[in-house]
């Protein structure tokens, strides 16, 4: 038999604590799948953010520092900078990146820094049990807008690939989904990007990918991916915002 | 025989959404629970020989429990 599909060897062989159905693991995946591929995994250093994907570093057979709240882009700097011959990476939800974290990834950006950054917008708080993040939607509930998210006095979602596309020293930044094989393996295609305008020295890569937390949302994982194409893509349109520096 | 489609049971937390997307329509759940306290999901025997090696369940699968592989 041909191997088609097997286990990437830069993930760790135990059962994570992410809910059932939870894209985290897509993602996680999908990184580990870029590491084997790039052959970098002997010198890739991952920085773990806090929200649900704070033990990430149990995850990946990489090595691993756990950053404050939002700080892991300014942790990832200081190690990239330290070990330029590594390949870093930082692991962020939208609570940690959007909120706490906006000055850090935008100054990360601003700096051009050499590192590559995964973004997982899931438009909730997923690990405090389901506040409203700045990436919620207009009318979405959480339980902090349990009447729907109104911008009256909660303003309107942020969006970060559209917002880091407009700073010279980002050099790629892209939004993909996580609803579906197809879409995942475009994901796919752009982590690879991002890690290898690292290996170029090209400098800031940023992907965002749209996720979804089916526990906190109240619905089944099926019916989580659905809600995501169906709300977040009109909202959070997919592509490549940017795929060089300065223009 | 050899298998097409093999999943590391013990890791697998019944999400469905291998069977979401499996065009064969081939994959289910195992009534018995595994060690996490899910239902697997399988292929059984007879089944196997209808996986088109696709791998679009691998692809899905948030747990990476899934391998796949064609004759
Ligand atoms: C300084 C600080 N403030 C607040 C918190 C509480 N806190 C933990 S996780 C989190 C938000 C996580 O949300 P997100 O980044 O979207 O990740 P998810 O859990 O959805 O994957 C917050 C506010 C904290 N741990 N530290
Ligand atoms: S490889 Fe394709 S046909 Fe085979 S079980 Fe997986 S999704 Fe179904
Ligand atoms: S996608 Fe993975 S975890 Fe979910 S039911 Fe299928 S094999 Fe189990």
């Amino acid at each position: 038999m041909i191997p088609v599909y097997t286990r990437p060897k830069s993930l760790t062989d135990v059962v994570t604590h992410y809910c059932p159905g939870c894209p985290h693991g897509i993602a996680h995946r999908l990184v580990a799948e870029t590491i084997d591929e790039l052959g970098i995994q002997e010198r890739t250093v991952g920085v773990a953010s806090v929200g649900c994907s704070v033990f990430s570093y149990n995850y990946f057979d990489v090595d691993f520092q756990q950053a404050a709240h939002g700080r892991a882009p300014a942790v990832a700097t200081g190690i990239k900078r330290v070990n330029p011959e590594c390949i870093v990476f930082t692991y962020q939800g939208d609570g940690d990146l959007a909120s706490i974290g906006m000055a850090e990834i935008v100054h990360a950006a601003v700096r051009g820094e050499n590192i590559t950054v995964i973004f997982i917008n899931n438009a909730i708080y997923g690990m405090t049990g389901g506040q409203m993040a700045p990436t919620t939607l207009v009318g979405q509930k959480t339980t902090t807008s349990p009447f729907g998210r109104d911008p009256s006095t909660q303003g309107y979602p942020v969006k970060i690939s559209e917002l880091l596309s407009t700073i010279k020293g980002a050099h790629y930044v892209a939004r993909f989904s996580l609803h579906n094989p197809a879409n995942i393996q475009r994901a796919k295609q752009g982590i690879k990007k991002a890690f290898q305008n690292q290996i170029e020295g090209k400098g800031f890569s940023l992907v965002e990918l749209l996720s979804t937390c089916s526990t906190n949302w109240g619905m089944t994982p099926q019916n989580a991916l659905k809600w995501l194409e169906e709300n977040m893509i009109p909202e959070y349109p997919l592509g490549e915002f940017k795929t060089g520096e300065g223009e | 025989m050899e298998k097409r489609v093999v999943f590391k049971e013990d890791h697998c937390k019944s999400c469905e959404l291998c069977i979401s997307v499996c065009p064969k329509k081939i994959i289910r759940l195992r009534t018995e629970l595994n060690r996490l306290g899910y239902h697997p999901a399988y292929v059984s025997d007879e089944d196997q020989e209808k996986c088109i090696s696709c791998a679009l369940c691998a692809r899905m699968c948030p747990d990476a429990v899934i391998q796949v592989w064609r004759p």
